[in-house]
């Protein structure tokens, strides 16, 4: 195999959204952390250690070594991914198990590897290796085929790094593995594990806001109203109906119980500000406050480069990080930031229409496990920012700063590169 | 697996779904609602007022009056505070630990950034040794301001006072670029001049972070403006006569107002008992305020302009002069002293002309004065014609400026009241009352009400023959050096100006002719010929107000006063002599040390036990 055929059969559309999205996001960490203070030439001015100051450097620095991570993803044997799937998924698991160990506790979470200046999260990486194990899995099993113990192998294989990254605290990252039940349900998983997980979470909101009497007779008309409508049916299903009726109860009340007593003080705190952002707006309703603040000034076309006032004068917590999209959206206005999830669209489409046309049951999978996750990502990261969603720390895929993020969607994006610049290959296996 | 294929859109319509959503709520958050715009520059936007220098105040002489100086407090900024060691702190401040607990946490609820002041007015002492020791308390500093001052002890009235801005006076419209803690003048002429004091604000608008931190002007200072500092003002008062009037009355209750009859200047402005003008500044001014406020003598009531008296008999020069000009009585004119209705206080020659009568003050000669002027056969109806004649008789009293505002520039100008016949047919019923009901006007007596002000520019009328300017206390304001507009405008009264000259003499006669009512206010001595007339006040509240008004020189007036002296007697005996005084004190500079003796009796005397009206 030569590079020039290799560099043909690569998807390079996709890799142009990715170059976008990394160059506006670091355009964007720039305006983040640029501060009118420093000198105008900084690269010709400053020294090494200085510049390591500024994390718009620091993220050059990671665009570089990603660079360097793209050549090795693209030139190692596309077999691989298939090959050391298990054995990668596994050295993670021991990873993360050491690092529960081992790491120091950073902001409450015992998530991070140190060496010298620099931090890795293994969570991060974490989704890199359980997609491709759990795709490894699919492509031996017929998810439809209703076998118990492959079902449970694969819930199994997928919630034992969920409980990993829990267990340090990162409940953010646990929450992104959700994100693989939607490749699983392109796969032949049953909708309904999809429809009873929204619908509960449904149910928990509504049980927040509405009175719960109210939210119980409602649930109760509607049953009685459909079952009058086609008596015949539901009689067949009276088990299961009456049971989700007790289900739905049981939740109703049961959320006061899960509220108090399994969300930690934190967690709590950020729905509570979710629903009502301006009981304590100085306080605990600040990032979202202040998040919205500077998204909302925007206005049609923002306020222009680096003339950001709320997140240059440090008004957005975490501005370079999980609160990005304020500095676009302070920044670059309604266009501009309508033009960023538009990116994010088309990035989610092409994956799609790339992992359709893989010949393996192995690398879709793999495909729809790197849409799905970054479109959770790009989800709660986003919902956070506009006050949709709970304050939720993880990035914004390749637009937030940071090494181990930038890595970890970079390794994912690539290695579905590298296996679609192969998958003609695949066919004559 | 066909079915499955379709399940690929079912994955990308959830993803297009939450993207539409997202640019939905983005819409609205960015484009729609304007509030966060708002809230944005709430956050970063700090205006920064620049107070100007306010104007300075001079007497007449250009002698300074009011100026500011730098007074320094000591101010805490609560973020910077470190380690603080309290016990230290109070010992080298002299302040109770627990006005300092106080003191911080007031700031701490005003703004953690920004200083709040913990002891306000320094002394110079204090300043200097706190100022050493403030290196070891991180967070607190000396901050200077600019306090108004007074080089007088006198004026307090006229002058006003400047204070915090109250909540009230910020909800009004004048006042809306004003804020909180800013000063202002709260009464006399700093209220009245005060946007030409205050000068132009100058506004900075600064960024800020979000930790207070300043980080440069806002689109390169383009919004700015620089402070314009106020203007001065130049006052008509003369200081030394001010001093005087105002060592004369210390004791009593009462007002000396004293014009240039020829500009309508004020010269000396006496309202007793008085208070100084630093009273009300600086550290207490508000207990002092209040003890001022609870004083049974009401040293705060600023009487010349407030206070309104019934004029007594001064006012028979006006009757006088209304009853000449309708043509009623001539100057030979003789009515018999009769006491027909109205007593004479004294008995006297017979009032053969107007001379005779005004020196004399004969009550039943003016009787019939106004009785002439206003029953005037103008209805056969008798009520009908009373009430006729006091309604042309009203409108000639008033265009002396009596019964209204003669717009001096102070706001707290009373109008007094010149009764007209509505005011009776609203207390006695439509044809209920006639002449005999409010004869006592005739004399300056019943529901008649003037101001010191008032009575004094009546005097500068007469002395002017007929006009007057409005009186007024600033006769040049900043670098242009002139009055404002409506001080340089001749008011005329509805009398001829030829008829004054036949109240003068009279006058005269009531000075230094022989047995005249007000000859203690005569300054023959110094060959000055003084016009006046004396006054003596029935009153509710104990016995009678004295009272004279005077101008001098008869022949080239200079000046026109008028003095009340409240429950003092005859008008001869109290305020003639106090007249003359000041009449002297400004003509000739001084008073003749032979004439300490009539200051001694106005400051010490028992002014109601002897002496005639």
């Amino acid at each position: 195999m030569t590079p020039s055929r290799s560099s043909r059969s690569i998807d390079w559309p996709l890799v142009l959204l990715y170059l976008l999205l990394v160059g506006l996001g670091w355009v964007a960490v720039y305006a983040a952390s640029y501060s009118p203070e420093a000198p105008a030439n900084p690269l010709a001015s400053l020294g090494f250690s200085q510049l390591m100051a500024f994390n718009w450097f620091k993220q050059l620095l990671w665009m570089g070594t990603a660079a360097v991570l793209i050549v090795v993803l693209l030139v190692v044997d596309y077999k691989a991914y298939d090959t050391l799937a298990y054995i990668l998924y596994f050295a993670m698991l021991g990873l993360l198990l050491v690092t529960l160990v081992i790491a120091r506790p950073i902001a409450g979470s015992r998530s991070w590897l140190e060496f010298g200046p620099v931090r890795l999260q293994p969570a991060e990486f974490a989704k890199f290796t359980t997609a491709l194990a759990a795709s490894r899995f699919m492509a031996s099993i017929n998810l439809r085929q209703q076998n118990w113990r492959d079902q449970a192998v694969l819930a199994g294989l997928t919630l034992v790094p969920v409980a990993l990254i829990l267990a340090s605290n990162e409940t953010g990252q646990a929450l992104v593995f959700a994100a693989l039940l939607l490749a699983y349900f392109r796969e032949g998983m049953s909708p309904l594990i999809l429809l009873l997980l929204a619908a509960g979470g449904v149910i928990l909101l509504l049980a927040l806001l509405v009175p719960k009497l109210w939210l119980v007779g409602g649930f109760t008309v509607v049953l009685a109203v459909a079952f009058l409508l086609n008596a015949k049916l539901w009689r067949h299903h009276l088990i299961l109906s009456l049971s989700t009726w007790a289900a739905v109860i049981g939740m109703v009340f049961g959320v006061n119980f899960f509220f108090n007593h399994v969300l930690q003080p934190h967690q709590r705190q950020r729905i509570e500000m979710l629903i009502d952002p301006g009981k304590d707006p100085l306080g605990k309703g600040w990032n979202v406050t202040q998040s919205k603040i500077a998204l909302g000034s925007g206005g049609w076309l923002g306020k222009g480069f680096l003339n950001g006032t709320q997140t240059k004068f440090d008004f957005v917590p975490e501005q370079s990080t999980d609160f990005i999209f304020c500095t676009v959206g302070e920044e670059w206005g309604w266009a501009g930031s309508t033009l960023v999830i538009g990116l994010y669209m088309a990035l989610l489409w092409r994956i799609l229409l790339v992992a359709e046309r893989q010949k393996s049951v192995f690398g879709r999978t793999y495909g729809y496990c790197v849409a799905s996750v970054l479109f959770v990502h790009f989800t709660v990261n986003l919902g956070m920012t506009m006050g949709l969603m709970p304050v939720v720390g993880i990035p914004l895929p390749f637009f937030s700063y940071g090494g181990s993020s930038l890595w970890s969607f970079t390794i994912l994006l690539f290695a579905l590169l590298a296996l679609d610049a192969h998958r003609k290959q695949d066919l004559l296996r | 697996m066909q079915y499955l294929e379709g399940r690929r859109y079912v994955v990308l319509a959830i993803f297009l779904l939450v993207g539409v959503l997202f640019a939905g709520r983005l819409f609205y958050l960015q484009v729609l609602d304007d509030s966060y715009k708002v809230a944005a520059d709430r956050n970063t936007l700090q205006r920064q007022v620049q107070i100007p220098y306010r104007g300075q105040i001079y007497d007449r002489h250009d002698s300074l009056l009011v100026t500011n100086t730098p007074v320094f407090d000591l101010v805490v900024v609560p973020r910077e505070v470190k380690r603080l060691d309290s016990l230290r702190f109070c010992q080298l401040t002299q302040m109770p630990i627990e006005d300092l607990r106080l003191g911080l946490r007031a700031a701490k609820i005003y703004s953690r950034n920004r200083p709040s002041p913990l002891i306000q007015n320094l002394s110079t002492r204090e300043l200097a040794t706190i100022d050493d020791m403030l290196g070891d308390f991180p967070g607190f500093r000396i901050q200077a301001r600019m306090a108004r001052t007074y080089k007088t002890e006198n004026l307090a009235h006229a002058l006003g006072y400047v204070g915090s801005i109250t909540p009230k006076l910020l909800e009004s419209s004048k006042f809306a670029h004003y804020q909180p803690g800013d000063n202002v003048g709260i009464s006399g002429l700093e209220s009245y001049y005060e946007s030409t004091l205050m000068g132009q604000r100058g506004v900075q608008y600064r960024l800020v972070n979000v930790r207070g931190v300043d980080k440069g002007p806002f689109h390169g200072g383009q919004y700015d403006t620089l402070s314009v500092a106020g203007q001065d003002l130049h006052l008509s008062i003369d200081a030394s006569l001010q001093a005087y009037g105002e060592k004369l009355l210390a004791g009593r209750r009462g007002s000396i107002v004293a014009l240039d009859p020829k500009t309508g200047e004020i010269l000396c402005f006496v309202s007793a008992p008085h208070y100084e003008p630093q009273v009300l500044t600086g550290q207490g001014s508000g207990n002092r305020y209040m003890d001022l406020l609870r004083n049974p003598d009401r040293p705060l009531f600023d009487r010349p302009l407030m206070a309104t008296y019934p004029p007594g008999s001064v006012f028979k020069l006006v009757n006088e002069l209304v009853a000449l000009q309708l043509g009623v009585v001539t100057p030979g004119t003789g009515f018999p002293c009769n006491q027909s209705l109205i007593h004479c206080t004294h008995r006297h020659e017979y009032p053969s002309n107007v001379n005779i009568a005004i020196k004399q003050s004969c009550n039943p000669y003016f009787y019939q004065v106004m009785r002439a002027a206003v029953l005037r056969g103008q209805s056969r109806n008798g009520f009908e014609d009373a009430r006729l004649g006091l309604g042309q008789w009203q409108k000639m009293v008033k265009s002396f400026g009596l019964g209204e505002k003669l717009g001096v520039d102070m706001s707290q100008e009373k109008r007094g009241l010149i009764p007209s016949p509505d005011y009776y047919d609203k207390r006695l019923g439509y044809h209920r009352w006639n002449y005999k009901t409010v004869y006592s006007l005739s004399i300056g007596q019943g529901e008649i009400g003037i101001t010191g002000l008032q009575m004094a520019n009546v005097l500068a009328t007469i002395a002017n023959h007929g006009y007057y300017y409005a009186p007024h206390f600033v006769r040049g304001i900043g670098a242009v050096g002139q009055p404002l507009a409506q001080f340089r405008e001749r008011h005329y009264t509805a009398i001829d100006t030829s008829l004054f000259k036949y109240v003068i003499p009279g006058m005269q006669a009531v000075v230094d002719g022989r047995g005249g009512t007000g000859e203690f206010a005569s300054l023959a001595q110094y060959g000055i010929s003084v016009a006046g007339k004396t006054g003596t006040v029935q009153n509710a509240h104990g016995p009678d107000h004295s009272t004279f008004a005077a101008f001098a020189p008869a022949n080239n007036p200079k000046i026109a006063v008028a003095v009340f002296i409240e429950n003092s007697g005859f008008g001869g005996t109290a305020a003639a002599p106090c007249a003359g005084l000041i009449m002297e004190h400004y003509l000739r500079g001084h008073v003749a040390p032979s004439r300490k003796r009539w200051e001694n009796w106005i400051m010490y005397g028992d002014l109601t036990r002897r002496g005639h009206h």
